[in-house]
């Protein structure tokens, strides 16, 4: 009796054990899929990337794929380059500003929206234009409107008596029209995400907030903003990790000029690698680098704040 | 039956796989045998669909070898790095028609075999449109025609402004007829000024007729050409948008009727018949007068290394076909160039008086590339269009541009 049980018992163990060997192999296969995706996808190109830096590159090398390895030398030579700081501040200062005006009047409008008026469904869909366009279509008729001589921008200033400015021609607007420009496409990703953000929290919140005499203004500031901080943490993250490698944009307005006025990093690392008739892949894929980097960065600021939320 | 619908749906993918590593496989220029089979040819006018003369010519240039041709258009910015990327993966189409100064950057690379090699006779064509394709005493492809600039002028704004075309021969010349187009109320001149190679293509034709050199950009001679553009900025005769205007857009602008002048290529020859007012094209002027050189435009029929060097021999029959006397005409008729060989200018002088001036343009032209400088001429370029946005944009002196670009030349090319 207990020798059959205990063979009973180790029969069952086996087929277990057999079950979880095939069971592991089945898991793989299910696996597989998405892992050779990432990695043809993902980690291969980002690879690719990472050998492309630290080679020194000449045509004839890309070509024949026998690169010598050089170790730091095109970041060397990037840090080094007069364009770098310039370059630096302008990414800053285009993803900081683009942010803080896209999440801001993002959030106004979603408050706004918020209110369920009459039309305002219309209204909120109309916002969303800008997302919907192609990217080649809104910058171009940006740069149309800010052209210096016929541009609908000027010609409006000149209605008011306001001399024209050279909005993408002059190394102390250029920088900004683009940032504007940015700013417009922004805002329908933001209120869209602070939108349905506020829907989640519950009216309870704020008729209770009211019975205790708390104004609009407390309501806003004690309770939707606190309450909303996870989405808002979100989307600044997703905007902070998109606005940094804003490149079409740019270059479709301005070309990074006049004279690198409002090159970034994604602009610059275009131009090493495609912009002129000789492609200097190496720098191009170190400046690409440091833009990982930096969004790497916020990533990774988001998970330590998400951690202390918890 | 779920069984049933999925095999089925093996089976297609896998018709849809192997039906399409058939049709790659055998297009591809290491693919093929070396007697008869596909020749590959990528050029860079995606403009023209298969029912165009250009196409035509091409199918009927590989029937005459006896092979088939299968053409690809590209967009000529994304044409280098698509043939470096095929010379990688040992894939390179058997004939590269690319733009000029591409040519010493994809010979440079080893990706371009020789005119000798390939026994091709370039001995027709005009030797300074055919030295952009030579480096180090070694000929790389053959031009297939030139385009170039030249100043295309409002017949009307400059009557109306009391100014005699034909009297402008100079620099001095050109600014005072800017001076009383502007005094008329009318604009003076729009070019392209804009940050990438184009700008620097419209601004080498007023650099090189200071007479200054791409190896010295901040030379007297260099800083006079940049304040001559600076001045019509600075004095109103040119607008501010140069700065961002790519050619078609300054062209556009000119089309629109206001301006007296716009420097623009030999291209817009056709679209100057559609702006509806009567025009007139008078050659770029130097400093001291005459023509100005201005670089050449146009690309060159190059052939690409291959791996089964027996290909050539049906290579060279194509080459030789595309720039034969004949179909140069053809071909450069529809692409509104100028015939690379003097026989051919001849006939298209013949046959469209109104193609003198840019034959004239073109013999007086030069090759962005040319002096040997080959893939040196990319590290000045870029430097040299910083400094001119610079200067023009206001946030540097046209001497102090042109000598920090060339700090930054001289350390690139060094």
């Amino acid at each position: 009796m207990t020798t059959e049980v205990s063979s009973l018992v180790r029969t069952r163990e086996n087929t277990a054990r057999v079950r979880r060997g095939r069971g592991h192999w089945t898991a793989w296969a299910f696996l597989a899929p998405i892992v050779i995706y990432l990695l043809a996808f993902y980690a291969y190109p980002l690879y690719r990337n990472l050998d492309l830096s630290l080679r020194h590159y000449t045509v004839r090398s890309f070509v024949q794929g026998d690169a010598p390895f050089s170790g730091l030398d095109n970041y060397r030579d990037v840090f080094a380059d007069p364009a770098f700081g310039p370059a630096f501040l302008h990414t800053l200062t285009f993803t900081v500003v683009s942010i803080a005006f896209q999440f801001a009047i993002g959030l106004a409008l979603a408050v706004f929206f918020a209110q369920n008026f009459r039309l305002s469904a219309t209204l909120r869909a109309l916002f969303l234009v800008p997302w919907l366009l192609p990217l080649i279509v809104s910058a171009s008729t940006w740069s149309w409107m800010l052209n210096s001589d016929s541009g609908i921008v000027n010609h409006a200033l000149g209605l008011i008596g306001v001399d024209p400015v050279n909005w993408l021609t002059s190394p102390d607007w250029a920088l900004t029209s683009v940032i504007i420009a940015n700013i417009w496409i922004g805002i329908p990703f933001n209120l869209v995400v602070l939108y349905s953000g506020l829907q989640a929290i519950p009216c309870e919140i704020y008729e209770a907030a009211a019975l205790d005499g708390a104004n609009g203004r407390q309501r806003f500031w004690r309770v939707t903003f606190p309450l909303l901080r996870p989405v808002s943490a979100i989307t600044l993250l997703l905007g902070l990790v998109y606005t940094l490698k804003v490149f079409d944009l740019i270059w479709i307005m301005t070309k990074g000029g006049p004279a690198d006025a409002s090159t970034t990093f994604a602009t610059w690392s275009y131009r090493f690698s495609f912009g002129s008739l000789l492609p200097e892949f190496g720098p191009g894929a170190a400046v690409g680098n440091l833009l990982i980097l930096m969004a790497l960065f916020f990533g990774l600021l988001y998970i330590r704040f998400q951690r202390r939320q918890a | 039956m779920s069984t049933l619908r999925s095999a089925a749906a093996l089976a297609l993918a896998a018709c849809l796989l192997t039906g399409c590593s058939n049709s790659t496989g055998t297009g591809s220029g290491d693919g093929g045998s070396a007697a008869g089979g596909d020749y590959q040819i990528w050029d860079p006018y995606p403009q023209f669909d298969d029912s165009s003369d250009w196409v035509k010519l091409l199918t009927k240039c590989g029937t005459d070898a006896g092979v088939t041709v299968k053409r690809t258009g590209y967009d000529t910015t994304d044409l280098t790095n698509k043939a470096l990327l095929a010379a990688q993966q040992g894939n390179s189409p058997d004939v590269l028609i690319v733009d000029n100064p591409v040519v010493s950057t994809l010979a440079d690379a080893g990706v371009l075999t020789t005119a000798d090699e390939l026994k091709v006779d370039t001995s027709a064509v005009e030797p300074n449109l055919l030295a952009a394709g030579q480096i180090g005493g070694k000929t790389y492809g053959i031009p297939i025609g030139a385009n170039t600039l030249a100043l295309y002028y409002n017949k009307k704004i400059l009557d109306a402004a009391e100014v005699d075309p034909t009297a402008i021969k100079d620099w001095a010349s050109l600014t005072s007829a800017l001076e009383k187009v502007k005094a008329s109320g009318k604009k003076g001149i729009t070019f392209s000024a804009i940050g990438t190679e184009e700008g620097s293509f419209q601004f080498l034709p007023w650099f090189w007729g200071a007479g200054a050199n791409l190896t010295q950009l901040d030379s007297p001679q260099g800083v006079a050409s940049l304040e001559l553009w600076n001045g019509w900025l600075k004095n109103g005769y040119a607008p501010n948008s140069v700065l961002n205007n790519t050619q078609t857009t300054s062209w556009q602008e000119f089309a629109a009727g206001d301006f007296a002048f716009s420097e623009n290529g030999t291209w817009q020859l056709a679209n100057a018949k559609k702006t509806g007012f009567e025009y007139g094209i008078i050659p770029i002027p130097s400093q001291a007068g005459g023509t100005a050189p201005a670089p050449t435009g146009g690309e060159f029929v190059t052939a690409p290394v291959q791996s089964e060097t027996a290909r050539y021999a049906v290579t060279e029959k194509l080459i030789a076909c595309l720039t034969s006397a004949d179909n140069a005409l053809t071909t450069d008729t529809t692409l509104s160039y100028i015939a690379a060989t003097e026989a051919v200018q001849q006939k298209q002088v013949a046959a469209n008086s109104e193609l003198t001036v840019w034959v004239e343009a073109v013999k007086a032209a030069k090759g962005r590339t040319s002096d040997d400088l080959g893939t040196k001429y990319p590290k000045i370029s870029q430097p040299l269009w910083t400094a001119f946005q610079a200067a023009l944009s206001g946030s540097a002196s046209p001497a102090d541009a042109l000598k920090t670009a060339q700090t930054t030349a001289a350390a690139a090319t060094k």
